[in-house]
Order: C-alpha cells, then sequence, then structure tokens
C-alpha cells in the first residue's frame, strides 16, 4: 500500500490519491517526427522536415476518498515544420477533467487487484484551428471517454491494462464545404469514435515507479489520406506506441516527485512516426484537517 | 460528503452535456427545395447561344403523338414505377427534382475536388505529368488544378446551355404536354409546368455533362453514368418525362457537347503544359529584364503550373483583347513600394489572428477542393435556389459566370507568366505562410482575378445581392495577402482585371435576350 502514496498523475495508472491530498504540477512534452503514413503508405514530405510539437500542461489530481479521484490537464500547445514555407500554430488546447474510481481492491494469490471505473472528458479551451493539419495544436472534437482498467501488484512489481472508448463529438471547421471521399457543403465533420488499450508493466515499489508501456490508440470509421493529400480531422488515424515511464519521488523534499517517459509509434495510419518525450514536476499537497492542525502545531512551537 | 457529492454531480453534467450534441449534420444541398420556375422561358430557342448559330443546327425528329400506342406504352412504363415505389427511389426523385444544371454542377465540383491533388515527384526528383489516355494510372488524370478546373466549369456549362437553348426552342415548336397533363391518373412527384416535356430539358442537362465530362474526367465514367442513370430514371418515375422526352433531350446534349469538344481539343489548354526549355526561358527573360525571377518553393522543385495557360482561347474575348486588358508590370523587385508591400505580407505572416486566419481557410480553396472558381460556382448556385429560374436560365447564369472565371484564369496566367514574379516567402525567409504556397508566380492573384470577374456578373444579375457578392470577392482577395502569399498588389490589380472579365460577361448577357 505504500507505493500508493507516491503521487499518481494520470488517469490511466492504477495509482490512487489518498483522501483530501492533491497532486499538482507540470509537464513538458516534446514530440517530433518524419516520417508518416498516408493511408498505409510510410512516406516523408519534404515540404514538411521534421514535423515538432511542444506542449506545457499543467495537470493536477485531487483525493476526494481513497477510492475516489478526480483528474484535470490543461495543455499549451505549439507546433512548427522544420522544412516549407508552413506556419506552425500554437495555443491553449483541450481541457481534460476525470474521475477515476476505484470499487475493487483485494488480495489475490500473492499479490493486490484493483479494479478502476474511469470517466473523462476533454472540451477545447480555445477557439483554435483543426483544419490546419498536421500543424493544427488540436482536433477540437469533445471528448467523453469511459475506461475500465484493471491493476494487479504482486511484490515489487506490477502489470496494468485498461481499454477505453472514446465518444468523438463533430466539430466544425473555417471551410463550409470539404471533400472526404465525396463532397460535404457543411462546415461540420463527423467524427469518428476511438478505442483505445493501454498495457503498463514495470517496478512499483518505494520511491520508484519504472514501467514499459504498449498502446493503441484505433479510430472507428473515419477515411486515409489520399494520395499526395494533406490530412483532415477526420481521418481514421491509427497508432500502436511503446513506451518507458519512470517516476521517482524525492526524499529529501516529501510529496515532490520527478517524472520522465518516452513512446515511440511503431506502427499507423495517417498519423505520424512520432517519437515523444517527456518530463515532469509534481508536489503533493494535504488538505486534511489533520495535517492542518499538524501544521497549525508546528507553527506555534 | 456534500461537498464530495457535488463535485461528482458536477463532474457527470459537464460529460453528460458533452455528449448530448447528435453526430447527424444536414448538408445544405441536401435540403434544396423542388426546383419551381416562376416562369417557364419558353422562348429561350430564341436566346443567343454560345457556339451554336442557330438551336437547329441539331436535328429533332417531331416526337410521336399521344394517342399512339407508343406514347401509351411510355406512359404505362412511368405507372408500372409507381406502382411500387421504394424509400431510395422517392428520395432520389426528390435529390434531382433540386434542378438538373445545379445537381450536375455539384457533381463537376465534387470530380474537381477529388483530382485537385498534385502528382508526387518521381525518385529522381522530376514530376510526372498526368494522361488522359490513361487516366486510372497514378497520377490519375486529371490535375484539377484552378485553371484546369476553370475551363471545366466554362466548357461544360455552355454546352449544358447551348444545348437547352435548342431544346426549348424545339419544346416550343412540338409543344408536346408533360405525361401528366396527357394522363391525369399519373402522380406527380414534382411541382407541375406548362413547360413541354419534349425534349426533356433534364436529359438535355445531362447529355451535354456526360459527353463533356468523358474528356474533362476520363477516369470516372463508372460514377458518371452511374448518376445519369439515377436522374434519367428519377425523371421517369417522377412522372415528369417519358422515356422518348428523356432519349431526345439525350440526344441534342451530346450533340451539342461534341462541339464544344471539338473547341476544347483546339483551345491550346492540351500545351499548357510546357516543357523544360519553356521552364527555363521564363526564368532567363525575367532575369534580362533586371527582376528577380519566381522559383518553386517546392521540395523538390516542381514546373510553375500549366505555364502556357494564358495562352488558351477565351470565351468571352478573342486574344488580342486578352492581351490588351493585361496588367502592367508589378513593382519591380528592387523597389521601395515593393519593400514596403514584402513588409506588409511579413506583417500578416507574424501577426495572424483568430478572424483572419479564418478568411484564410474559408477561402483557401487549395488541394482536394473545388477551387476558387468552384468556390464562387457554389455560391452562386446556392445564391440561384431560391430565384425560381427556368432551367435554361440556370444554365445561361452558370455559362456566363463560368466563362467569365476561364477567361480570369487566362488573363491572370497571362500576367503571371509575362512578369514571373516571385513569391513573398521567396524574397523574405521569415515569411511563413497561413496557407498552402501555390507553385506559380505571384502577380497577380488567382483568387482576386476570379473573385472580381465572379462577383461582377453575379452582381448584375441578382442586383439586391450585389453588396454581399463584393464584399465575398473583397474578402476572398485579401486573404491570400493575410495568408502571406500575396503581395497588396497581386490582390488589387488581380481584382480589377477580374472586374473588367466580369464586365465582358454582363455585356454579353445584356445583349443574349435572356433578360
Amino acid at each position: 500500500m505504500c507505493t500508493r502514496q507516491v503521487s499518481a498523475q494520470t488517469d490511466i495508472d492504477g495509482i490512487m490519491m489518498t483522501k483530501n491530498n492533491f497532486c499538482v504540477g507540470a509537464m513538458y512534452g516534446y514530440s517530433s517526427w518524419k516520417n508518416y503514413w498516408e493511408g498505409t503508405l510510410k512516406r516523408e514530405n519534404l515540404n514538411l522536415g521534421t514535423v515538432s510539437t511542444q506542449m506545457v500542461s499543467v495537470m493536477g489530481n485531487y483525493g476526494i476518498s481513497d477510492k475516489l479521484n478526480i483528474l484535470f490537464g490543461v495543455p499549451y500547445v505549439k507546433t512548427k515544420a522544420s522544412a516549407g514555407t508552413m506556419h506552425g500554430l500554437k495555443g491553449i488546447q483541450d481541457g481534460s477533467l476525470w474521475i477515476k474510481y476505484m470499487p475493487v481492491e483485494k488480495t489475490i494469490g500473492k499479490g493486490d487487484l484493483s479494479v478502476y471505473a474511469i470517466a473523462g472528458v476533454s472540451v477545447p479551451l480555445s477557439n483554435y484551428v483543426a483544419d490546419f493539419l498536421p500543424l493544427s495544436i488540436g482536433l477540437r472534437s469533445k471528448t467523453l471517454s469511459l475506461r475500465a482498467m484493471g491493476d494487479y501488484q504482486a511484490g515489487k512489481f506490477f502489470v496494468t491494462a485498461s481499454g477505453t472508448y472514446v465518444f468523438r463529438s463533430n466539430i466544425k471547421i473555417d471551410r463550409d464545404a470539404y471533400y472526404t471521399t465525396e463532397m460535404h457543403y457543411t462546415n461540420e465533420v463527423k467524427m469518428p469514435d476511438a478505442l483505445s488499450f493501454n498495457v503498463r508493466t514495470g517496478y512499483r515499489h518505494g520511491n520508484w515507479i519504472a514501467e514499459a508501456i504498449l498502446d493503441n490508440w484505433t479510430t472507428l470509421g473515419g477515411f486515409d489520406i489520399t494520395r499526395n493529400n494533406m490530412p483532415f480531422p477526420s481521418n481514421e488515424m491509427n497508432a500502436t506506441r511503446i513506451g518507458a515511464n519512470v517516476k521517482y519521488e524525492i526524499n529529501a523534499v516529501p510529496g515532490l516527485s520527478l517524472i520522465a517517459n518516452g513512446n515511440y509509434v511503431i506502427a499507423g495510419r495517417n498519423v505520424g512516426q512520432a517519437t515523444s518525450v517527456n518530463g515532469g514536476i509534481f508536489y503533493i499537497i494535504n488538505f486534511s484537517k489533520k495535517a492542518k492542525k499538524a501544521a497549525l502545531e508546528s507553527k506555534k512551537q | 460528503m456534500t461537498m464530495k457529492k457535488l463535485t461528482i454531480y458536477l463532474v457527470i453534467a459537464v460529460m453528460i452535456s458533452s455528449l448530448s450534441c447528435s453526430k447527424s449534420i444536414s448538408e445544405r444541398n441536401l435540403s434544396f427545395p423542388a426546383l419551381t420556375p416562376s416562369k417557364t422561358d419558353i422562348n429561350a430557342g430564341a436566346w443567343k447561344p454560345v457556339l451554336l448559330t442557330a438551336p437547329t443546327d441539331i436535328t429533332v425528329a417531331a416526337p410521336a403523338a399521344t394517342n399512339t400506342p407508343d406514347y401509351i406504352a411510355q406512359i404505362n412504363e412511368i405507372k408500372s414505377w409507381q406502382s411500387n415505389l421504394s424509400s431510395d427511389e422517392k428520395s432520389s426523385v426528390a435529390y434531382w427534382s433540386a434542378g438538373a444544371v445545379l445537381r450536375w454542377n455539384e457533381i463537376l465540383r465534387e470530380l474537381v475536388a477529388k483530382h485537385n491533388l498534385p502528382p508526387y515527384q518521381n525518385p529522381d526528383g522530376t514530376y510526372p505529368i498526368p494522361s488522359a489516355n490513361n487516366p486510372l494510372a497514378y497520377p490519375t488524370f486529371p490535375f484539377a488544378n484552378p485553371p484546369y478546373a476553370s475551363r471545366a466549369y466554362a466548357y461544360v456549362s455552355a454546352a449544358i446551355y447551348d444545348a437547352l437553348v435548342s431544346a426549348f426552342y424545339y419544346k416550343k415548336l412540338y409543344n408536346r404536354a408533360a405525361p401528366y397533363k396527357v394522363d391525369s391518373s399519373i402522380k406527380v412527384l414534382i411541382p407541375k409546368s406548362d413547360l413541354p416535356s419534349y425534349p426533356s430539358e433534364d436529359a438535355t442537362v445531362i447529355g451535354a455533362a456526360v459527353e463533356m465530362m468523358k474528356l474533362l474526367f476520363p477516369g470516372d465514367q463508372d460514377y458518371i453514368q452511374q448518376k445519369a442513370e439515377e436522374h434519367k430514371r428519377a425523371r421517369i418515375i417522377s412522372g415528369a418525362n417519358v422515356r422518348s422526352d428523356i432519349e431526345a433531350g439525350e440526344a441534342i446534349g451530346k450533340a451539342v457537347a461534341q462541339k464544344f469538344v471539338t473547341r476544347a481539343r483546339g483551345d491550346r489548354a492540351g500545351a499548357a503544359v510546357g516543357n523544360q526549355a519553356l521552364w527555363t526561358q521564363f526564368e532567363t527573360d525575367c532575369i534580362a529584364r533586371g527582376e528577380t525571377p519566381w522559383i518553386s518553393q517546392e521540395s523538390p522543385k516542381r514546373p510553375p503550373m500549366l505555364p502556357l495557360f494564358g495562352k488558351v482561347k477565351c470565351f468571352l474575348f478573342d486574344s488580342l483583347t486578352a492581351i490588351s486588358i493585361r496588367p502592367g508590370p508589378p513593382p519591380s523587385t528592387s523597389s521601395d513600394q515593393f519593400k514596403k508591400e514584402l513588409d506588409e505580407v511579413l506583417y500578416y505572416s507574424e501577426n495572424y489572428d483568430r478572424e483572419r486566419t479564418r478568411i484564410v481557410h474559408f477561402w483557401a480553396d487549395g488541394i482536394n477542393t473545388s477551387t476558387p472558381p468552384g468556390h464562387w460556382n457554389a455560391i452562386a448556385a446556392e445564391a440561384f435556389v431560391s430565384e425560381n429560374y427556368s432551367e435554361v436560365r440556370w444554365a445561361r447564369n452558370m455559362a456566363l459566370l463560368n466563362m467569365a472565371m476561364m477567361d480570369a484564369a487566362i488573363c491572370c496566367w497571362d500576367a503571371k507568366f509575362t512578369y514571373f514574379n516571385p513569391r513573398p516567402s521567396q524574397m523574405n525567409s521569415k515569411i511563413k505562410t497561413l496557407t498552402g504556397l501555390p507553385n506559380f508566380p505571384s502577380y497577380v492573384s488567382g483568387h482576386s482575378t476570379f473573385s472580381g470577374s465572379a462577383a461582377t456578373f453575379l452582381s448584375y444579375v441578382l442586383p439586391a445581392k450585389a453588396t454581399a457578392f463584393n464584399n465575398m470577392a473583397t474578402e476572398a482577395s485579401l486573404s491570400r495577402l493575410y495568408g502571406a502569399i500575396h503581395y497588396r498588389s497581386d490582390i488589387e490589380v488581380g481584382t480589377t482585371l477580374g472586374q473588367k472579365i466580369g464586365q465582358y460577361a454582363v455585356d454579353k448577357a445584356k445583349a443574349d435576350g435572356a433578360d
């Protein structure tokens, strides 16, 4: 159980914030790709060169109870193409809000099984442009994600697996007509829903978490980028990624932790073959009455 | 606990509200009402055609009388369709009843959008050129770029118009009533009309459009023929036409289109691609004039788009007139005026805001779209829908609009390759573009020329909407400066050139007998 005290940052790991604890922090990420899949054809584009995305986000996780957490994230995104004439874009992207509920936690065999029901929404927080791929900062779709997740920890090792259904709302673009596989005379674009799976396994003990991650995102519909065309928000965008994540809680400053991770797209469709690295720093603030009282008393002394 | 519950309810409420929006989309063109012409234009056979010398250039046999066994059999064909209508057949009738000129214009726009994709380079860094003789092999034919598209719209629209002038001549001459007037037991699924139904105006449009598109979109015949069959069936199912109305109309359309195909084969568009020697010549000539020549900003460098399109034969005036309205040269690349205009482009590149971005994207009409001429066809069509025109008036307005825009493309391309002026981002690498950079010289702006010509003609047709059309043209034109791909001179001089060309269409309209 002590591992649970390592700050939980994400909506997709088997870690809960304890009651009245608030973990807040910031992440920086850099992602780039040179090759992408035009449909199933892997290619480069000399008029884009390397397309890079930088992201800074503020995230938080509050423990309403030991079994119920609320999480949020607000990212700022900036894109750039290293070649060609196209202007990169920047802005505040989609804010997300999640509830994470752990209804089941019991010992099975030598380890502990916990089961989670997770739901999240995301909404664009600025009036950014979706229809300028690959340089748009996001797709603008409002989403609702419903996730089932299980986590099993035996000794210092664990495995977490989850599946998520993502409902995606239609979006509006600045054009009033567009071509997918046929012509559409509207500024509204039907966005296909998506399904994602995530498996992570590794070491989780004391101050450390070190894990390997495999995930997949599959769009349930959409269409392929045609030959030498530009991408479109309602393309069928699929990606399978491998990655690693490390989290370390610093002893000298209780509640302060550092996080670093990276991932790489190993297979995809209508997406860039991105390599991403992220780093962040998080701090836990304890709002429980007991802690406040203790803090107050320590001041008096 | 209360706080906790409140938070949960709040989160659930946000989640539900995010799902509440429905995914079904209503597309503007699918809700157009059935065409109900306010007048039949029964005398349109006397209107001046584009290529025909007279409506009787095409011979149409007199129809069978309505009391013959042949005709009665055709009436029974309608009745047997109507006895068992599926919902698909009903929605097909509703779709096509919005108007033949309208729907075939939409089909053309769709094909242009589908084919408006620049070919990918060869391994050696050269670019393949689509071949009309092998349209399905990559790069598929055509690359429906703006000049190609403007010409396609003009030929299809003009052929449809001439064919309808001929069809209306014979309608009046033979005066055979619509099937539902002959046999009142026929259900009518479209608005009734006093217009004689032989030859069918819808089938005339189909014949002309299909025949023209064999030349322009030779790889899409399966799609085009399927649409044609669906349309003809819808006319029979709806009780609007008997089969012989359809056959006679289709024959006129095809025959008239043949004349336009002959013209198209000789209008010099086939040679517009040029060759390496010619591409180099533009550059050396420009340097010889002491100016900085245009250089492709694509990688690998792509030859300029259809550099000889400026030599194509115009519809509204002759080639000497085209040269006489050629704008004077742009500001020299070494002048202060040029530097000032370049700085202005840099300003818009670095200081984009959401509203200007909206304008840039709304009017971009770049790859995989129906091009700026296609956008103006959509604008015109959506304005015409509420005007209750007859098919022949629809066709006449579309023909003049599109002939103006094709001639705008010709004159614009003539200026572009006369001056071979560099794009702003070539002259200052700090200028990043907010839309795709077109691969041809800068002066004058194609968007501005197209829009100037279209708005001028549409303002004549619908004076009540003149301000709206002109505002749209101004916005379309400015979008190219905001997008950091054109100088102010390009858009201002392009607009003036377009307006001049639009006026030729207005003059034709005033003299063709329709108004």
